[in-house]
């Protein structure tokens, strides 16, 4: 498919957030990974809900509730298409990434991981893909194993190959990686796990705004993402699962809307997707998430892709020239992340003076503390793009990261 | 000098500076200025937690005024820049004035919003950790 040139001003506009001074400065939002700004489609959507047709769903029989359920099922068939789900019973709403982590450890690792059972993971993981499964070892007894990776921040496949056993249960790594921005060969990891009778998940947060998901070409098991990464609302993901495992597995949280009856004597449970949607659930963004993923359908994925890798290439040639400047992650597939390192310098340090700047970056250790330890830091500055960056904002970034470097040596 | 004439003195200072980056420059400039403290004192029983970056900060009280000693490790140099200011505000006071004051020099210079939350959170451990040797040193000698 040919990739076309998006009109940035125009996709700007859409972004109230954007038109405003930071620090006396005009904003640079580059935290982007951390969550996305809000193209005025979604806040359109979520106050048009509050405003003209707040109800609970799927029990009402009146009006309002009758628009509000079809609303909420509107978006599970948005994001059916947007992963290439087969079917809308597949797609779970969770309340993000790490609510569909924790679920799936809370159900499939209860029911299918015991005791000696394998569960690998990569050294690049996020917290939220590695503590919910210690949890789980600590639980049941079964055993967590790290897959190493290459000073470039590019998986050890043929350490995965040897890790890869008939003790693996689950292998769950990211699509990419929020601190390094490596994208991970995820076809090639399902394809051998798979081979050896393992199933996979894969922890999509820096995945589905960025990268081509298509769930059945990837023949992966499960996939998780957060909205709010894809210019969507907070506090609602989703869990793509395939039929065949979220039918064997037990529910999540107990309560209303996921029973099918209940009697003090037993409950039965309610078919998928509502098995696993106890509760009454987020439904004003799940509601504004369909104008979300809309957004992204219209620019074209591919677009976006083009677009962002235009900024990354263009930041990463830029700050190559600066003394002392050494970018962590330099995998050949990469979504739009620039982590950094400069001698002598403290990444908080370098967080306060760029912010004021009206540039906003994220410092630390990007909730991937053994994957700094692995390079033998404490943290990074990181800037992640988004469709709506542009060229000029990366010149000031480098402006503003040569000026922290003046007044901090 | 009092400790609230010393906070007046940096308010003036601060006065002076209309860019952020001008404050910030200020305290980093505090923060090079800092004398090393004997390394014997850089362990986490000085260590001031709640800090971002390591900062070790020490007490001796002299004629009933308590002097205070702090270091940073060499990257932090905004805290180190924090923690010097707070030095000079606090050292060579009694215990009780130290327990007791009121900092009102933080919120005036602007320094709230030139910290980021995270940072300021170490900046009230710091202030908590000073006040706490005001503390203890003032009821020992009650």
């Amino acid at each position: 498919m040919e990739v076309q040139t998006i009109d940035i001003d125009t996709v700007r506009s859409l972004f109230p957030v954007l038109d405003q001074k930071v620090n006396g400065k005009p904003l640079v939002y580059f935290d982007n990974a951390a969550t996305t700004q809000k193209p005025r489609q979604v806040i359109d959507a979520l106050t048009g809900y509050y405003e003209g047709y707040n109800a609970n769903i799927h029990r009402g029989i009146h009006t309002l509730a009758e628009k509000a359920t079809s609303a909420f099922e509107e978006t599970r068939a948005a994001i059916r298409r947007f992963i290439n789900a087969p079917s809308t019973d597949e797609v779970i709403f969770t309340y993000g990434t790490t609510d569909g982590i924790n679920l799936i450890a809370k159900t499939f690792g209860r029911q299918f991981i015991g005791a000696g059972d394998e569960i690998l993971i990569s050294t690049m993981e996020h917290h939220s893909n590695i503590v919910p499964w210690q949890m789980l070892c600590e639980e049941k007894g079964c055993i967590l194993k790290v897959i190493p990776i290459h000073d470039s921040g590019e998986i050890d496949m043929e350490a995965f190959d040897r890790l890869l056993t008939d003790r693996t249960r689950l292998v769950s790594v990211g699509h990419a990686s929020n601190a390094l921005g490596t994208v991970n060969p995820v076809k090639e990891i399902i394809g051998k796990a798979h081979a050896a009778g393992a199933r996979v998940l894969v922890d999509g947060a820096q995945g589905a705004s960025h990268l081509d998901v298509d769930v059945q070409a990837m023949d992966v098991d499960f996939y998780v993402f957060s909205l709010h990464k894809m210019y969507g609302p907070t506090g609602m993901g989703i869990l793509y699962g395939k039929r065949e495992i979220l039918d064997a597995m037990p529910p999540y949280r107990g309560g209303g809307e996921m029973i099918r009856e209940v009697t003090f004597e037993k409950t039965t449970y309610a078919d998928l997707p509502y098995k696993f949607e106890a509760g009454t659930p987020n439904i004003a963004d799940v509601v504004a998430a369909k104008t979300a993923v809309e957004f992204i359908e219209a620019l074209g994925k591919a677009n976006i892709a083009a677009h962002e890798k235009a900024l990354l290439d263009y930041a990463t040639a830029a700050v190559a020239t600066i003394d002392g400047l050494r970018i962590i992650g330099q995998a050949r597939e990469k979504v739009s992340v620039l982590s950094f390192v400069i001698d002598g310098i403290h990444h908080e340090d370098m967080g306060v003076i760029l912010d004021q700047q009206g540039i906003a970056v994220r410092t630390g250790h990007h909730c991937t503390q053994p994957l700094m330890k692995r390079y033998g830091i404490t943290g990074t500055s990181r800037a992640s793009f988004a469709v709506y960056n542009t060229i000029e904002e990366i010149d000031i970034l480098k402006a503003g990261i040569e000026r922290a470097v003046k007044m901090l040596r | 000098m009092t400790i609230n004439e010393k906070q007046d003195e940096i308010i003036d200072t601060f006065e002076l500076f209309d860019d952020p980056l001008d404050k910030t420059q200020y305290i980093i400039d505090l923060g090079k200025k800092l004398s090393p403290i004997d390394e014997q004192y850089k362990t986490d029983d000085y260590l001031i937690k709640g800090c971002q970056s390591r900062v070790w900060l020490y007490a001796e009280l002299k004629d009933n005024l308590l002097y205070f000693y702090g270091d940073g490790e060499p990257e932090a140099q905004i805290a180190k820049g924090l923690i010097s200011m707070l030095i000079d505000v606090l050292s060579g006071q009694t215990p009780e004035n130290i327990a007791n004051a009121d900092l009102y020099f933080i919120e005036r210079v602007g320094m709230s919003s030139l910290v980021t939350s995270r940072r300021a959170g170490g900046l009230n451990s710091m202030i908590q950790k000073m006040k706490q040797y005001g503390s203890v040193y003032s009821k020992l000698h009650a």
